[in-house]
């Protein structure tokens, strides 16, 4: 049997290379073919694909539609002196910034300290609303956004005051809104991580007479290093490739004003069908990603991969 | 004395965040059942379902929903297929690549969707596949891939090998194998990681947005979308009726898994591969 080899290949596999060695290879390759295959095609194929296109100029529509051409490095000198592009950049790093590094991160952190040694009432209950909002579709939760800062919405009425809040203060709204949705997930990694501090260390520190604020800042925060930083990459990644909130909720206006680089992404390629140079920003997005991703790789510990 | 203070403190932070996160949700429950909901939550003692029979209509709520259903539901048993199949070589044979393998998958789930969506969507127009939910379908199974692999073979390392060894002694091969024994024996883990891949799927509105062309084939995410932008502002109840309704099946489902996932989350501090 094929499985059998696969627990003592090197007593059960047949003497001489050929047929066996293919038997070996079919053993893995079988089962995993459909999965390479998908990856190939949908994934590792755009990838490859984006490359080639964003040296192009390839559009779908007029005549470059029908014969695109090369155009070596056209696409990116025309990104970055585009100041719309460089606009969405700085408004994508405060967007990650704002409502990840800081909003959620912070939120995320305090919220599982303060959960620590609350009753199972206390806890579930604010783990139903916080995790309640992060598992809402993004668009229903920009309409619930949308009602709360709207001209004659919630927030207003509270105040009593009338503001656009939306068109005043585009990027703040965005920020709020994506902080409100992603909380869940750093409080969820905090929660794990802070399960796993030894009791002891901390009580022991309380006994020499530290303050709170010292156990956390010493004991506490250096223990729960790794959680921070992964998560601090992986919420990164999360928020910067994040489109439907920002896009429902103020589309990227007025004007530009909270136009993030996704958001201008999706212009180019989508609104005005620039494929090529739509394709120059995603592969500027791809390679921060993976960049992010990689320092990821390296900040976890994998186990037995 | 101030350990009571220290106690009192927190939970009152505690209440505070919690009805701050409350506010919004409170807004589309209050909402969906008031017969004139203006745009601020200003509750009034009525109680109607008016706006729930106004969208439970075939092209404003039951199509879009059965679109959802049928896109997010092939994506998952897609999913939970193919990954299987490629979780069982990983978590059972000794390969050379295995690490690397795995540790690319883990790359990938890193990288930006958003991103991506943009070759594919080059390259579904240049071989006639905008506009084709199966193709789209196979585009969000690749992207579910990886994490899903990662998830099944963690999942398959906890089924002991030796209760596989009495099936091959029986002379079964890996694929009765893995249809007889391990499947059976990982099926909370095959469930999580398929609502895992629904759920998602779920609220994905980008992917359906630009590769789908037209309303009939768009699920509830990008017709709400669409309901919002243009009677956001009129038909506010409706709205809030229709969000209810979208959005409690993604609710029922995590709150089904919950406990098992509550595991994954360690996956900030160290992996198990």
């Amino acid at each position: 049997m094929t499985v059998a080899t696969a627990l003592s290949p090197a007593v059960t596999g047949s003497p001489a290379g050929g047929p066996a060695r293919r038997r070996r290879v079919l053993r893995w390759l079988l089962p995993m073919a459909p999965a390479l295959v998908l990856l190939a095609l949908f994934l590792a194929g755009p990838i490859l694909w984006s490359v080639y296109i964003a040296f192009t100029n390839e559009t779908l529509t007029g005549s470059a539609s029908v014969h695109s051409q090369f155009v070596g490095f056209d696409n990116f000198t025309r990104m970055f002196a585009d100041p719309n592009f460089v606009n969405s950049f700085l408004l994508t790093f405060v967007f990650v910034i704002g409502s990840a590094v800081i909003g959620q991160n912070t939120l995320g952190l305090i919220i599982a300290l303060l959960q620590r040694g609350r009753g199972r009432v206390t806890r579930s209950v604010v783990n139903g609303v916080v995790i309640g909002a992060w598992v809402m579709p993004e668009i229903v939760a920009a309409a619930c956004w949308f009602s709360f800062l709207a001209e004659d919405g919630t927030l207003n009425r509270v105040l009593g005051i009338s503001q656009e809040w939306l068109y005043t203060a585009p990027m703040l709204a965005v920020i709020l809104a994506n902080v409100w949705r992603g909380t869940a997930f750093s409080m969820l990694v905090y929660s794990a991580a802070l399960s796993e501090v030894p009791p002891d260390l901390v009580e022991a520190a309380a006994v020499d007479g530290a303050s709170p604020a010292r156990r956390l800042l010493h004991i506490t925060l250096p223990l729960i290093r790794r959680s921070i930083m992964s998560n601090l990459m992986l919420i990164t990644l999360q928020t910067l490739a994040s489109f439907g909130l920002i896009y429902a909720l103020t589309g990227g206006g007025p004007g530009t004003a909270s136009q993030t680089t996704p958001l201008y992404m999706y212009e180019q390629a989508f609104r005005y069908f620039e494929i090529g140079y739509g394709s120059a920003i995603a592969l500027v997005m791809l390679v921060i990603g993976a960049l992010f991703s990689l320092i990821y790789l390296r900040l976890i510990k994998v186990e037995d991969a | 004395m101030t350990r009571i203070a220290a106690r009192g403190a927190a939970l009152l932070s505690l209440l505070l965040i919690t009805l701050a996160f409350l506010g919004p949700f409170l807004w589309v429950l209050i909402a969906s059942v008031q017969p004139e909901a203006s745009l601020s939550a200003a509750p009034t003692l009525t109680f109607s379902l008016d706006n729930f029979k106004a969208v439970l209509t075939w092209e404003t709520i039951i199509l879009p929903l059965i679109n959802s259903i049928v896109i997010s539901g092939s994506t998952a048993i897609l999913t939970v297929l193919v990954a299987g199949l490629a979780a069982y070589p990983l978590s059972r044979y000794q390969l050379r690549y295995r690490r690397h393998f795995m540790l690319t998958l883990l790359f990938t789930t890193g990288l930006p969707v958003t991103a991506i969506l943009v070759p594919v969507y080059a390259m579904f127009f240049r071989f006639n596949l905008y506009g084709s939910v199966p193709a789209m379908v196979l585009f969000l199974t690749a992207s579910s891939l990886p994490f899903s692999i990662w998830m099944m073979k963690n999942f398959m390392d906890g089924v002991p090998i030796s209760l596989e060894e009495a099936a091959w002694v029986d002379g079964a091969g890996w694929t009765q194998s893995l249809r007889a024994v391990v499947g059976p024996l990982m099926a909370p883990g095959i469930a999580v990681v398929a609502i895992f891949v629904f759920v998602g799927q779920w609220g994905n509105f980008f992917a359906p947005f630009v590769l789908l062309d037209t309303p009939e084939k768009q699920p509830a995410a990008v017709t709400i979308y669409t309901f919002f932008s243009q009677y956001g502002q009129v038909a506010y109840g409706q709205l809030a009726a229709f969000s209810v309704l979208y959005t409690a099946p993604a609710v029922v489902l995590y709150v089904a898994v919950n406990k098992y996932l509550a595991g994954s989350f360690n996956f900030a501090g160290s992996v198990k591969g």
